[in-house]
């Protein structure tokens, strides 16, 4: 090849990979673009929650009070007078929550430590089937469910615990998903050390396996609570509401969701702000659970 | 003549439909090392796993024949009372990543809920760390987690946990294979030091460890057990030709 010919070569190999370069730029911008786009709507929502929730939360009387008594929501609508509170909400979701964990992680832990253990078995194949359907579920299903089989088949009434049985079928497959899938990243080796000590299978199970894996199912827990503090529509049909602090499981609970869906949908400037609060109030309570969420996967995290 | 503590009879091991071991017989001399050696898939770590009922778990697993430890069969008896009377350590080290080193060590007993005072904890733990000749490098170190140490240090742990319970057998099954060179040394050395207090039953498919560590020595090629005697004679003068062509390097 002349001089020459290998100097136009290289002008045209310059030439294209110059393009290139140009192309992989436009691409990572579009990337990056896209990706701070997502974020966007988060941003908006949050600002806008707070912003509107802000003053209400620096009232004390309305983390501790509630909606002031012997007053029906019309009378209040009508009156414009201080609607109070929402502690019976706060003091409400803690609960029901609390005891949908309470009832959702024994079957969840010892279903996922099943499948875990049978993989090849036709039983955990079923299971498997089944927990796919019930996340598949929408989640007022499970309200009205629960509503014709305990509130009123049962004659259980609306109450707080049949807004927990709603929401611990809704956290069963979050469990029984990450609780499978940890236990599946042990190592057969540990349940083999174990076996040659002597060790009875079941303590195999609970001394070793399931402490080794407890920070994926510490992290799925806390995922599965997260995800069922927020829940509305299967506690309308279950847990009701209540405008008084109610610690009586068996009775009509407020929570923040269903408050804030009551007030939302009033007339009155007063109860809506109360909604606004109330919003960022349990937007606080979830980014607060999430965070520990995430310490709790650094800090537990067993290492191999 | 020298006592035999576990003696295997007519012992064959399917997987399924697979015969893996076929009519194995040998018995093992109290208080010695004995090494299993063969080529890969051999059914050498079938044949130890067999020893403590490790094998069952496999699904589909399966033996005929006869194993007795004392004189008594183990296969009829429950394999959680006989897997404290033979101690097992494995190819990978094992420790419990959740716990200490002292509670590794002592975990044979509280995993069967067996109360022991302090006192006699910190005995076993001193005595078993000693005794897999790790006691110097970790006594100050007992309650931190065991999973900092280095594989050989690991796999000594394991052996002083498995030491812990008193066996009357302990199986290695090729226990430095995952070990550097001087860490490989360091168990071949406290294997030979074992003689004293355990019988050990060695698998390795490495045949100058076999050389360096075992009074007996058994060669298996595909499930059978070729040839077996003393170390030494299997060595200067094997009588079957497959154990001279495994031992000058022409398989496995």
């Amino acid at each position: 090849m002349s001089d020459k010919k290998k100097d136009k070569m290289k002008k045209i190999v310059n030439r294209a990979v110059r393009k290139n370069i140009w192309k992989d730029r436009v691409f990572e911008a579009l990337v990056i673009f896209f990706s701070l786009l997502s974020i966007v709507p988060l941003i908006f929502i949050l600002s806008y929650i707070f912003a509107k929730g802000f003053p209400k939360l620096f009232i004390p009387e309305f983390w501790v009070g509630i909606p002031p008594a012997g007053q029906s929501k019309t009378a209040i609508e009508a009156v414009g007078m201080n609607v109070g509170g929402i502690a019976n909400g706060i003091i409400g979701t803690f609960l029901i929550v609390f005891m949908g964990g309470l009832i959702a992680v024994p079957f969840g832990v010892l279903t996922g430590v099943y499948l875990a253990e049978n993989r090849q078995s036709k039983i955990a194949n079923a299971i498997h089937v089944a927990v796919d359907m019930i996340q598949g579920i929408p989640s007022i299903i499970f309200g009205i469910f629960v509503n014709i089989w305990w509130v009123t088949t049962m004659k259980g009434g609306y109450s707080a615990i049949a807004g927990s049985v709603s929401l611990a079928l809704m956290m069963l497959p979050i469990v029984i998903k990450s609780t499978e899938e940890t236990m599946i990243l042990i190592p057969d080796s540990l349940k083999e050390a174990a076996m040659a000590l002597g060790t009875p299978y079941y303590k195999v199970l609970l001394r070793i396996v399931i402490p080794a894996g407890l920070s994926g199912i510490v992290t799925g827990v806390l995922v599965g609570l997260t995800r069922i503090a927020g829940e509305t529509a299967p506690l309308l049909f279950t847990a009701f509401g209540n405008p008084n602090i109610n610690v009586n499981v068996t009775e009509p609970m407020e929570t923040l969701p269903t408050l804030i869906y009551n007030n939302a949908r009033s007339a009155s400037p007063n109860l809506i702000e109360n909604a606004w609060g109330a919003s960022a109030a349990l937007v606080i309570i979830v980014l607060v659970l999430n965070i520990f969420t995430k310490v709790v996967v650094n800090k537990w995290k067993v290492k191999f | 003549m020298e006592s035999k503590i576990l003696e295997i009879i007519g012992l064959n091991a399917y997987y399924g439909d697979h015969l893996v071991l076929k009519n194995i017989n040998m018995a093992f001399s109290e208080k010695k090392a004995t090494a299993i050696m063969g080529p890969s898939g051999c059914g050498k770590s079938t044949l130890i796993r067999t020893l403590n009922r490790m094998h069952e778990m496999n699904p589909g697993a399966r033996v005929e024949g006869e194993i007795l430890l004392h004189g008594e069969n183990i296969l009829t008896i429950n394999p959680i009372m006989l897997r404290r009377k033979i101690g097992m350590v494995f190819q990978r080290p094992n420790p419990f990543p959740t716990m200490s080193i002292y509670d590794n060590v002592i975990a044979g007993y509280k995993l069967n809920s067996v109360n022991l005072s302090k006192l006699e904890k910190d005995q076993i733990v001193e005595k078993s760390l000693k005794s897999s000749a790790l006691w110097g490098e970790v006594k100050d170190l007992l309650h931190r987690r065991g999973t900092f140490l280095s594989g050989g240090q690991q796999q000594r742990l394991c052996i002083a946990r498995a030491l812990a319970m008193n066996p009357d057998v302990l199986l290695l099954d090729e226990p430095t294979s995952a070990l550097d060179p001087k860490a490989t040394m360091h168990i071949e050395e406290l294997i030979v030091e074992l003689k004293k207090e355990v019988t050990t039953i060695l698998v390795t498919h490495n045949i100058a460890q076999a050389g360096r560590v075992a009074d007996y020595t058994a060669f298996m090629y595909l499930g059978e057990l070729v040839e077996f005697g003393t170390t030494e004679k299997l060595f200067t003068v094997p009588s079957d030709k497959r154990t001279e062509e495994y031992l000058s390097g022409k398989f496995g």
